[in-house]
């Protein structure tokens, strides 16, 4: 495993979400991350962040700690929590077509992880749940 | 995020400047819900200062759209653009949201 170059512990709450935004992006600044995939790591954190805040915990807030490593060409983020066995990869995708009056808002943050991401890996370690989210640095920006 | 609107021709002209996310957009259901509740139904969102869209931020814009289609109002979307563009599409909210280019087409199609 890669060596943790960052690491901070966050409350797991929604109101803390602007700060654990700004500590990933001053570490994907300093990583040399593009602005355009310092936006994307941003949505993807946040995200990812507002369903740990929202399910991980029985009793909230419970810690959220927030590791960034990575190599020349990717740069890597992880979410850690010690909540309730939760993999969001799991959920299902939300149905893209249906119509207005179908429409709901469940899922599509998981979908945006996804299509934003170059990569994102779940795994349950004793009892921690493990989000991991990657950038590769060198794929070209349109 | 910063609300601000003015009015059109009959049409509130809603312009959010910042970030429409899971901090912001409480504040942002909270205006719109007052906007509409004094009888405001055709709305045009300027997103030309929008810089950032969350899923929180989509769902707030599907309430909105959802309520206004319920009374027969009208809302369309414009000037979207990065960031927001982007997002609009990945969620397919494209297709059923009106888009435009410009305050002015929205304007001119809703009338």
């Amino acid at each position: 495993m890669e060596p943790v170059i960052k690491e901070r512990a966050f409350p797991a709450r929604v109101e803390d979400i602007p700060q654990v935004l700004d500590f990933i992006t001053d570490a994907a600044g300093l990583a040399g991350l593009h602005p355009k995939r310092i936006i994307h790591m941003q949505l993807a954190v946040e995200e990812a962040v507002a369903n740990i805040c929202s399910y991980a915990y029985e009793v909230p807030p419970g810690e959220l700690l927030v590791q960034i490593n990575g190599d020349k060409k990717h740069f890597v983020l992880k979410l850690v929590d010690r909540g309730i066995p939760f993999d969001p990869l799991a959920l299902k995708e939300p149905d893209l077509k249906a119509g207005i009056a179908e429409r709901q808002v469940g899922g599509l943050g998981v979908l945006l992880i996804r299509r934003i991401m170059d990569e994102v890996h779940y795994k349950r370690e004793g009892s921690w749940n493990i989000l991991t989210m990657v950038v590769n640095k060198e794929q070209a920006i349109d | 995020m910063e609300i601000s609107a003015v009015n059109d021709r009959g049409f509130k002209v809603v312009s959010i400047v910042g970030r429409l996310d899971t901090v912001t957009a409480p504040d942002y259901d909270k205006q719109c819900a007052v906007w509409i509740d004094e009888g405001n139904n055709k709305f045009v969102f300027d997103f030309a200062r929008l810089e950032y869209i969350s899923s929180a931020g989509l769902r707030s814009i599907l309430v909105v759209v959802k309520k206004l289609r319920a009374c027969g109002g009208y809302m369309a979307l414009c000037n979207l653009n990065g960031l927001v563009q982007e997002v609009i599409s990945i969620s397919g909210f494209d297709s059923f949201l009106s888009i435009y280019d410009s305050v002015e087409k929205a304007i001119e199609e809703g009338a």
